[in-house]
């Protein structure tokens, strides 16, 4: 794809998606709900760094990586 | 003796929630606007700066008042809304459509006819978020490709290789529909 080919599909993906307006805002305050959410969370424990998924999840990779070198460059590209 | 912007920041960096709430009020809607970037989504976009921000409050501890609090905090909102991004693609109920109050005025090239239009805001919500991410804020939005660097935690030269597969893909996407832009 060459350098016209970028810029046509640049502006029909602006054509497309305008952008968004640079003075939107949020429809109020949202400190009563941040207030809210610090309430709710506040005697919740601390999240685990490693939840079992990440661990199945890596350990998986980690075993396609293995048994399969050549899956590399497609986990690199959807990195 | 410090000035006031630089007590907050060192007040906050050490757990205390007034100099939380001061910066959740001078930055609320800057961070806002940054994830309605890119979720485009305005409703998600108020519960990820809630997200957001509790996640800045949580993090306090390592933020480091000389670099600054906007940066920081952008980066932040940044993985908010990729991990929602990500989310809603696996749920698969990306919105192609922005409501009218938020979405800029741009006048239409009458050679797009509005079926185009649809299409490739369809096929773009199919990206993957990283890529999308990166188009929508150097593309779309026409940002800087240094903060779209910061905010994402890359190079620049990252950013641009991002937006090139981005657009790649997207082409690539509409061809296979008949579609030759």
């Amino acid at each position: 794809m060459n350098e016209d080919d970028q810029d046509r599909m640049k502006k029909l993906l602006q054509q497309a998606l305008p952008p968004v307006e640079s003075d939107s805002e949020p429809r109020g305050n949202l400190w009563p709900a941040m207030l809210r959410r610090l309430d709710a969370r506040s005697g919740a424990p601390e999240p685990a760094g490693w939840a079992w998924f990440d661990g199945a999840l890596a350990t998986g990779l980690v075993a396609l990586i293995a048994f399969s070198p050549a899956s590399i460059p497609v986990i690199l590209y959807y990195l | 003796m410090q000035n006031g912007e630089s007590y907050v920041l060192n007040q906050f960096q050490q757990g205390d929630a007034s100099a939380f709430e001061t910066l959740f009020h001078q930055h609320q809607r800057a961070v806002y606007l940054w994830i309605l970037r890119i979720t485009r989504n305005p409703a998600a976009a108020e519960d990820l700066t809630i997200e957001a921000f509790w996640r800045i409050y949580h993090a306090h501890a390592r933020f480091e008042p000389v670099r600054g609090f906007e940066g920081w905090a952008r980066r932040i909102a940044t993985r908010a809304a990729l991990d929602w991004l990500r989310t809603k693609r696996t749920e698969n109920e990306l919105s192609t459509e922005m409501p009218a109050e938020v979405a800029a005025n741009v006048e239409a090239d009458p050679a797009v006819t509005a079926e185009i239009r649809l299409k490739t805001a369809m096929a773009f919500a199919r990206l993957p978020p990283k890529l999308r991410i990166a188009a929508t804020l150097a593309v779309i939005e026409e940002l800087p490709q240094k903060d779209v660097a910061s905010a994402l935690g890359i190079s620049v030269a990252a950013v641009k290789l991002r937006v090139f597969r981005a657009l790649r893909l997207l082409r690539k996407d509409l061809e296979k529909q008949g579609i030759t832009p």
